[in-house]
């Protein structure tokens, strides 16, 4: 007999549960408390408003470069929503609205934005503990994650850790090396991956041959979904079954959140040059962010009206962390501080080259005063 | 000729040997359809379509060693990591196979491969998009390592690198990429890799420097020049690896007084190894320590304190009179 076929799990699951028009299917609804549903809904405006607001104070020369959000946002919180504060998150590099519900601060963003290494101080309450910085190699971090879950059964600890990464970032070699190490020794990790349709002009087609990005789970011996991730329910009824999966010690998950980057990969790019306007606006009409207040809108959780006071919070807030970050910046940014934390003490020659900047600076000080 | 920016004299050498030379293939991320994070490749692909400019997977390694089997067959691969920041992915498929395939074949299999990043700061990016790295790469035998200073050498040196029958990595500062304009030959010119250019002559002291710090030496040069009489040679390196040691040795000589310019940072930079070469060559001729002005040897900072880091012309003005006025 040399030739048989073998009985190799060969499908994947796809999730979704509300529909672009916000209808729900009853009985997948995820039972969420209404006080959650509504954090989610206040989150997910936050998010879209903040990084609005960063657009333009990116366009007014007010902040560096970033790569924005908008559109990703029930991706995120639907896989933080499920996960206790106490749980681990390594984010790669556009998971501002997950930071955000993890508690880091707006300021703490604007400020990173603005170059000051600063904005990933820990102490004015940016973010817990457990989450790493942002991580702009793309994939690298996801070998992190299976660290620190590795450390997780090593102390026997019920903890989760999610990390997260987009559909380019499936190409590294670092992914594969991530999933095969987390299967081999069935670690608590929940891989995150937004697939938003693009990786810089890439498009999803052509990053690889494989039909989902959540079958590539299946070759690492472990399950992998599929899931609308612009439909925040199915994210979370995806994040509840591998947030449990993993604190029983059953091993890692692969959730694939279909999704999509509605603006610019970061500010610096400009997609007309490989995207059309048309395939946008078919996305526009699957917005997280509507689809989800409608589904609150039929609950009667929520009012138009109460809808446009949250607005109106939501300006304010961001307003005075604006404005906070701006008045912080004023006060930051000696340049000597740039050999603060890299290791845990300066290195004698270290110690003179920041002494000679120190001397030097104020050297070209008193030139310019004369001079 | 006509006045170009260095995108678009890179520009230039990729199309031109395209042309020339059906087995040229360039390769990267987003080279393609967008024309490269920073437009050099800008309508390569239109021009030469999909099976000579490839947009690739996300995957620096799959990139560097494809490019080395391509390079094997007989194709002549000018890949393009999207910033040198993330050539690391990489770093086995450059230090095991692009520098040694030849030498571990015998001869038999050769690598006349290209990879292109840019590199340094200066341009208010975010982390590990600044870094100045080419200490890894000129250590490394077998790979040799070009860093032009300006439009019209990016271009003739780009053109010598994919004719050259050995790897090179081709560093460019993306600082220069737009900064100014140059006449830019459209007839062909190539310069020899491994040749430095004294673009700047004078008595008083040598300036050794290369890629993006060419400029500010020379702007702190016509500073000393009009501010203390003191006139510098400016030596511009070009390629680091192999490393000319003959003209700034012969310039040392001369004056008697050797200052060193990059970014990278010092310790094992490449500084380090232009003075053992002076040591070996010039050193009778010295009157004063060799100056050292480099990046510090810390992670560059994010943008909000790169200035401070990167060496400008007033540090290099200021450095350079203190130890002129000690002599
Ligand atoms: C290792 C590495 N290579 C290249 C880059 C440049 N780069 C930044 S983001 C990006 C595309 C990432 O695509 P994807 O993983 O889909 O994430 P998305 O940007 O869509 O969120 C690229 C090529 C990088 N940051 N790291
Ligand atoms: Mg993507």
């Amino acid at each position: 007999m040399p030739r048989k076929t073998l009985e190799i799990p060969l499908s994947v699951e796809h999730l979704s549960i509300l529909d672009e028009k916000g209808k729900v299917d009853k009985n997948l609804e995820p039972k969420i408390p209404k006080d959650r549903l509504l954090r989610l809904h206040r989150m997910m405006k936050q998010g879209r408003a903040f990084d609005q607001r960063m657009l333009s104070l990116q366009r007014q020369g007010r902040i560096g470069t970033f790569p924005p959000v908008s559109g990703q946002e029930a991706s995120q919180l639907g896989i933080v929503a499920a996960m206790d504060p106490e749980d681990w998150m390594v984010p790669a590099f556009r998971e501002m609205t997950a930071e955000l519900w993890r508690g880091r601060s707006m300021e703490s963003i604007l400020i990173s934005a603005n170059g000051f290494n600063e904005g990933a101080d820990a102490e004015d309450g940016e973010g817990p503990a457990t989450d790493f910085p942002v991580s702009v190699p793309v994939g690298s971090q996801m070998l992190h994650a299976v660290g620190i879950a590795w450390g997780i059964q090593y102390r026997k600890s019920d903890r989760v850790v999610a990390t997260f990464f987009g559909d380019g970032a499936t190409s590294e070699g670092d992914f594969h090396e991530a999933m095969n190490f987390a299967g081999v020794w069935r670690l608590p990790v929940l891989f995150v991956c937004q697939n938003n349709q693009w990786a810089i002009s890439i498009p999803r087609k052509d990053q690889t041959r494989s039909e989902t990005l959540a079958q590539k789970a299946i070759a690492y011996g472990f399950p992998g979904i599929q899931v609308d991730g612009n439909d925040v329910l199915a994210v979370y009824a995806a994040a509840v079954e591998a947030v449990d999966r993993a604190r029983k010690g059953e091993g890692p998950t692969l959730i694939e959140c279909v999704t999509y980057r509605m603006s610019v990969h970061t500010t610096a790019d400009d997609p007309k040059r490989y995207r059309t306007d048309e395939e946008v606006d078919a996305w526009k009409k699957k917005d997280p962010v509507e689809r989800f207040e409608k589904y609150l809108l039929s609950k009667k959780h929520l009012t138009k009206k109460k809808i446009a006071s949250l607005e109106e919070d939501i300006e304010g807030e961001i307003k005075e962390a604006v404005k906070r970050a701006e008045e912080k910046m004023g006060t930051i940014g000696d340049p000597l501080e740039m050999f603060d934390h890299l290791y845990a003490e300066l290195s004698p020659r270290l110690k003179q080259q920041r002494d000679a900047l120190e001397r030097e600076l104020s050297e070209l000080q008193e030139d310019s005063n004369h001079g | 000729m006509a006045k170009m920016t260095m995108v678009q004299a890179l520009n230039l050498a990729l199309r031109q040997e395209m042309e020339r030379d059906d087995r040229v293939i360039v390769l990267g991320e987003d080279v393609g359809v967008d024309g490269g994070v920073f437009r050099i490749t800008d309508g390569l692909h239109e021009a030469f379509g999909r099976q000579r400019v490839l947009d690739t997977p996300l995957a620096e390694a799959g990139i560097v060693g494809m490019s080395v089997g391509m390079a094997a067959y007989g194709l002549r691969p000018v890949c393009e990591i999207q910033f040198s920041g993330f050539i690391y992915q990489a770093f086995h498929q450059i230090e095991n196979h692009a520098a040694r395939l030849r030498w571990r074949s015998r001869g038999r299999f050769t690598v006349p491969m290209v990879l292109r990043a840019p590199y340094g700061g200066g341009v208010r990016a975010l982390e590990h998009h600044s870094e100045s790295r080419e200490a890894y790469w000129a250590h490394t035998p077998g790979l040799k390592m070009v860093m032009p200073s300006g439009p019209r050498n990016a271009r003739a040196l780009l053109v010598s690198a994919i004719r050259d029958p050995d790897p090179v990595i081709f560093y460019e500062a993306k600082a220069l990429y737009r900064a100014y304009r140059e006449e830019v030959p459209e007839d062909e010119e190539t310069l020899p890799i491994g040749e430095s250019q004294i673009v700047r002559e004078g008595d008083d002291v040598t300036m050794i420097s290369y890629g993006a710090m060419v400029r500010p030496t020379l702007e702190a040069a016509e500073d000393l020049s009009q501010s203390d009489g003191i006139e510098a040679e400016v030596v511009d390196l070009l390629t680091l690896s192999p490393l000319d040691d003959e003209k700034f040795s012969r310039s040392v000589k001369k004056t008697g007084h050797a200052v060193i310019v990059h970014e990278a940072p010092g310790s094992f930079g490449p500084g380090a190894e232009i003075l053992s070469r002076l040591a070996e060559k010039s050193f009778f001729y010295l009157e004063e320590p060799v100056l050292r002005i480099t990046g510090f040897d810390i992670v560059i900072p994010l943008f909000a304190r790169e200035k401070a880091y990167i060496p400008d012309a007033r540090r290099i003005a200021h450095q350079t009179r203190k130890m002129m006025k000690r002599g």
